[in-house]
C-alpha cells in the first residue's frame, strides 16, 4: 500500500536528508520523485509541470548550493511553492457591504454542496450571523428535503418554496430568497444549487442566471478531494461559466491525496477558504494554505492542533494534571479524565491526523475505533475508587468482577491495565525530561504521539509555549523544560485497535 | 451479449404461453427474458480532441493517458505496449496507431463477465450497491430499477442508507418513477442491516425477481463503516444469495479510485463496477488500473441524470470512443 502525498515526499526527502551537498543529479532525481508523487496525488499534469520547473529553477540557484543544509532548503522551497499555489495567505469569508451577504454554492454532482450548506450555516451561527438556507437544487430528487433536514438539525431556516425533484425554477427561488432574507432579517443567504457538469452548457447557463439574479458576494466552488485530472477542466468551466470567488474542499477525511486542491487553486488562482472533514455537521474548518502545505510535507498541522486544544482543554484541570505528572502519581482516574478531555476536543482521529508524522500512521489512525474509548471508560467506571488510584490491588477476582460490571472480558481488563501501566511509565519518563522508550506498543498510537510531541517541545525549548496547558506543564515539570502536558495527554491514546 | 438470457419468474399471463426455451424453466417456473438493450457509446469523449497522434507524438501519449486518470504506472505500461506492437507491425499512420492503442486498452478492460448476474435462477436476485459519498449510488439504482421494470421484472428497492438526510426520500422518488416497491426504515436512524434484511424478506415473500439494496456512502478508510457492510452482507445471506455487489465509482475520481476499489473489494467482495458521470469531461481512466490489479469487471456506465442515461459497459466501444 502506498501512503499519501505527505508520505511520498517524506520518503523522497529521507534519502536527501543525509546529504551535505546536492548534485544536479540529486536534484533531478528528487524532482522526478516529486513529479510522480504529485501525479499520483491527482495534481493535474500542467500544474505539476509548472510546479516542477519552478522548484528546479530555485533548487539550482544559489540559495540551495550556498546553504548549509541543501536538503532542508529544497524542502523549504517545495513548501513555499505549495503555499504559493494553495493561495498564499489564508483568506477569510468575504461578507457583503450590505446585509444580507449572499453566498452561492456551485459544483459537480456529488461534490457535497448540500451537506456543506448545512455545515456552513452552522458555522456562520457560531460566528454570530443569522443565516438563511435556500433550496435552489430543484434537479436532484429530494435535494430540497435533504436541505430541510439539515436546516432543522442546525436550527436554521430553509427557504424552499418549490418541492424540487425536477419541479420549479431555481432562478426564481434564488432571486426571491434575497427579498425573503431581507424581510426576515437574515444576515447571510446560502444558496444551494444543483450539481452540474462543466460540459453541460444548458446547466451552466442556468447557474449564470442564478448568479445574475442574486449577485453573490461569494461564489464558492465546491470540489471533492478525490477529484482526478479532470479538476482543471471542471475548474476552468466553472470559472468561465459562473465565475468563482473561492474554493471549498470536501471529503478531506478520506484518504485521497487531494491533489485536486492544488490543481484548482493553481488554474483558477482562487483561494481555498474552507475544508470539510467528516460527516458530522461540525466537521468544517477554515482552510489554511500554509498549514495544508506543511501537512502535505508531513510537517504536521501543529497550529490547528494547538488552537483546538486551547479551546477545549480547561486550564484548571490541565494544571492539576501537570502536577500529577510531576509528582508521578498518575492514576486510572486521571487516565479517564484525560480521555474525557480529549473527547471534548472532537474526533480523536481528526486530532491525531494533524500530528506531525501522522502520515506514516494513517493506516493505524483509520483503525482506531472511537467506541474503544467508551469501552475503556466502562471498564474504569466499574472499578472502585481504591482500584482506580492504586491499580496494583487488581487481583484475579477483582478483574473478573470489573469485567462482569463493564460487560467486557477479563482479557480486555488485563489489556487496559497493561496499557495504563505503560502509559504511566512513559509519562514519568517524559515528566523527568527524558525521551520515552516505547517497548513494542501494539497500537503504535500511544508510542508515536508522545514521541513526536517530544520533538516539538524540544524545538521550542527555552521559550514559553503559547499553549496554556503546555506552559503549565513546562512550569510544573521544572526538570529540563521539555516535559509537556501534551506529552502526557498523548499517552492516553494507549488504545488498542 | 446477444445470446444472454436472464431468468426471471413467469408472470401469470405468461404461464399459459407454451414457449419455454429450456426444460429448467418448467420446473423452476422461470422464463428467459431479454432485457432492453443499451448503447454505451454516448458520453465517451476522445483523448485526442486537440492532439494529432503520430509516431512522434507517441512520446506525448503517456501524458495524455495521465491526464485521463490512467495513472503513471498504467500510462507507462500502455505506452510501452503500443510502441512494441507498432514496431513489430511497422505501424506509422495515425489510424494504425489508434487501432493499436484501442486494442491495448480494450485488452486491459476485457477481463471477467460483464453481464449482470441475473441468470442463476435463484430468485430473488439481490444486488447490493456500495460506494463512497456522492458517486451516484441512488441514481444508479433508480435507473437500474426502471430498466428492469421495462423488461417486466418485479423489483423491490431497499433503502438502507439511513444516514444521509433525505436519502430514503431520494430513493423513494426513484421507486415512484419506476413504479416499484420501496422498503425503507420504519424509524429514523434504523440500523441499515435491518432495513436490508426487511427488504430482502419482503422480496422473498412477495416473490420479487430482484431486490436492490442502497447503502450509505462511506469513505473507504472508515473501518467501522466498512465493517457495517459485512454485517449487511451477512444478514442478507440469511435469506438469499447476493447476486451482485456493485461498486459505484465516479468517473471524475482520480487515483483514489483504485484505493476505493481495493478497500471495498476486501470488505465485501465486489462483483462489478458501475462507472458514473461519464457524460462529463472526465475519462475514468482509473478503471484500467482497477481491472489490472483487482480484475473486477466494469458492468454499467452512467451517462446522465435521466432515467434512461445508463448502459452496459463495452470495452470495445469504450476503447474506440477514447481513441476516436
Amino acid at each position: 500500500m502506498f501512503g499519501n502525498l505527505s508520505d511520498r515526499l517524506a520518503e523522497t526527502f529521507k534519502a536527501l536528508r543525509g546529504k551535505g551537498r546536492l548534485s544536479a543529479a540529486d536534484i533531478d532525481g528528487t524532482l522526478r520523485e516529486i513529479r510522480k508523487a504529485l501525479l499520483e496525488a491527482d495534481v493535474a499534469l500542467e500544474v505539476v509541470k509548472n510546479f516542477i520547473s519552478a522548484i528546479r529553477e530555485r533548487a539550482l540557484g544559489d540559495e540551495v548550493s550556498a546553504s548549509l543544509n541543501p536538503a532542508q532548503q529544497i524542502v523549504q522551497i517545495v513548501n513555499e511553492e505549495l503555499i504559493q499555489i494553495l493561495g498564499g495567505e489564508a483568506r477569510k469569508l468575504r461578507y457583503g457591504k450590505v446585509s444580507p451577504t449572499v453566498i452561492m454554492l456551485a459544483g459537480l454532482q456529488g461534490s457535497g454542496k448540500t451537506t456543506l450548506a448545512g455545515k456552513l450555516a452552522k458555522w456562520l451561527k457560531t460566528e454570530g450571523e443569522n443565516p438563511l438556507l435556500v433550496a435552489a437544487d430543484l434537479q436532484r430528487p429530494n435535494a430540497v428535503d435533504q436541505l430541510k433536514v439539515l436546516g432543522q438539525k442546525v436550527s436554521v431556516e430553509v427557504y424552499s418554496p418549490e418541492v424540487g425533484s425536477g419541479v420549479g425554477d431555481p432562478v426564481k427561488v434564488a432571486k426571491d430568497s434575497i427579498a425573503h432574507a431581507r424581510s426576515k432579517g437574515n444576515t447571510v443567504v446560502i444558496v444551494d444549487t444543483a450539481g452540474r457538469l462543466g460540459v453541460d452548457q444548458e446547466m451552466m447557463n442556468q447557474a449564470k442566471k442564478i448568479r445574475d439574479a442574486i449577485k453573490p458576494d461569494e461564489t464558492l466552488f465546491v470540489i471533492d478531494a478525490m477529484l482526478g485530472q479532470d479538476a482543471v477542466n471542471v475548474a476552468k468551466a466553472f470559472e468561465d461559466g459562473v465565475g468563482i470567488s473561492a474554493v471549498v474542499l470536501t471529503k478531506l477525511d478520506g484518504d485521497a491525496r487531494g491533489g485536486a486542491a492544488l490543481s484548482v487553486a493553481s488554474v483558477t488562482g482562487k483561494p481555498i477558504i474552507f475544508s470539510s472533514t467528516g460527516e458530522s455537521l461540525d466537521a468544517f474548518e477554515p482552510f489554511y494554505p500554509d498549514r495544508m502545505a506543511s501537512r502535505i510535507l508531513d510537517m504536521g498541522d501543529i497550529l490547528t492542533l494547538i488552537e483546538q486544544a486551547q479551546k477545549q482543554f480547561d486550564e484548571q484541570s490541565a494544571l492539576e494534571m501537570a502536577e500529577k505528572l510531576a509528582n508521578e502519581n498518575f492514576t486510572l482516574e486521571d487516565f479517564l479524565e484525560q480521555m474525557q478531555q480529549l473527547r471534548k476536543m472532537g474526533s480523536l482521529k481528526s486530532m491525531l491526523a494533524m500530528m506531525p508524522g501522522a502520515g506514516q500512521m494513517r493506516q493505524q489512525l483509520d483503525n482506531i475505533d472511537e467506541k474503544e474509548i467508551d469501552r475503556t471508560e466502562a471498564i474504569i467506571r466499574s472499578m472502585t475508587p481504591v482500584e482506580r488510584t492504586n491499580p496494583k490491588v487488581l487481583n484475579g477476582s477483582r478483574r473478573t468482577r470489573i469485567a462482569r460490571g463493564s460487560g467486557m472480558s477479563v482479557t480486555d481488563v488485563n489489556s487496559l491495565v497493561n496499557r495504563f501501566e505503560q502509559a504511566a511509565k512513559m509519562m514519568k519518563t517524559v515528566a523527568k525530561g527524558g525521551t520515552p522508550q516505547i517497548p513494542g506498543m501494539p497500537s503504535g498510537i500511544g508510542g508515536v504521539v508522545p514521541r513526536k510531541k517530544a520533538k516539538d517541545s524540544k524545538k521550542k525549548s527555552g521559550s514559553k509555549s503559547g499553549n496554556p496547558a503546555k506552559r503549565a506543564a513546562q512550569e510544573q515539570a521544572r526538570a529540563s523544560g521539555s516535559g509537556s502536558k501534551e506529552s502526557g495527554a498523548g499517552s492516553a491514546f494507549g488504545i488498542s485497535n | 451479449m446477444s445470446n444472454i438470457f436472464f431468468w426471471r419468474k413467469k408472470r401469470e399471463e405468461e404461464k399459459t404461453e407454451a414457449n419455454q426455451r429450456d426444460a429448467a424453466s418448467d420446473s423452476q417456473d422461470l422464463v428467459a427474458t431479454e432485457l432492453p438493450k443499451r448503447n454505451s457509446r454516448a458520453g465517451i469523449r476522445s483523448l485526442f480532441s486537440r492532439i494529432k497522434f503520430d509516431l512522434e507524438s507517441l512520446e506525448q501519449l503517456e501524458e495524455i493517458l495521465i491526464q485521463a486518470d490512467f495513472g503513471v504506472d498504467s500510462a507507462e505500461s500502455i505506452v510501452l505496449e503500443v510502441k512494441k506492437i507498432a514496431k513489430s507491425q511497422g505501424a506509422q499512420s495515425e489510424a494504425e496507431l489508434k487501432t493499436i492503442l484501442a486494442g491495448v486498452i480494450r485488452e486491459k478492460l476485457a477481463t471477467g463477465t460483464r453481464e449482470l448476474n441475473l441468470t442463476s435462477g435463484k430468485l430473488p436476485y439481490v444486488i447490493l450497491v456500495v460506494g463512497v459519498n456522492g458517486v451516484g449510488k441512488t441514481t444508479t439504482i433508480g435507473k437500474l430499477a426502471t430498466w428492469l421494470t421495462q423488461g417486466n421484472w418485479k423489483v423491490v428497492l431497499g433503502a438502507a442508507d439511513t444516514f444521509r438526510a433525505a436519502a430514503v426520500d431520494q430513493l423513494a422518488t426513484w421507486a415512484d418513477r419506476a413504479g416499484v416497491k420501496l422498503v425503507g426504515p420504519s424509524s429514523e436512524g434504523q440500523d441499515p442491516a435491518s432495513v436490508a434484511f426487511e427488504a430482502v424478506e419482503y422480496g422473498v415473500q412477495s416473490e420479487a425477481d430482484v431486490v436492490i439494496i442502497d447503502t450509505a456512502g462511506r469513505l473507504q478508510n472508515k473501518t467501522d463503516l466498512m465493517d457495517e457492510l459485512s454485517k449487511i452482507r451477512r444478514v442478507i445471506e440469511k435469506q438469499a444469495e447476493i447476486a451482485e455487489v456493485l461498486l459505484v465509482l465516479d468517473a471524475t475520481t482520480g487515483q483514489n479510485g483504485l484505493v476505493q476499489a481495493r478497500a471495498f473489494a476486501e470488505a465485501i467482495s465486489v462483483t462489478g463496477i458501475a462507472l458514473t458521470k461519464l457524460d462529463g469531461s472526465a475519462k475514468g481512466g482509473i478503471v484500467v488500473a482497477i481491472q489490472n490489479e483487482l480484475a473486477i469487471p466494469i458492468k454499467l456506465v452512467g451517462v446522465g441524470e435521466g432515467v434512461d442515461d445508463f448502459a452496459f459497459f463495452d470495452p470495445e466501444e469504450f476503447a474506440n470512443g477514447l481513441v476516436a
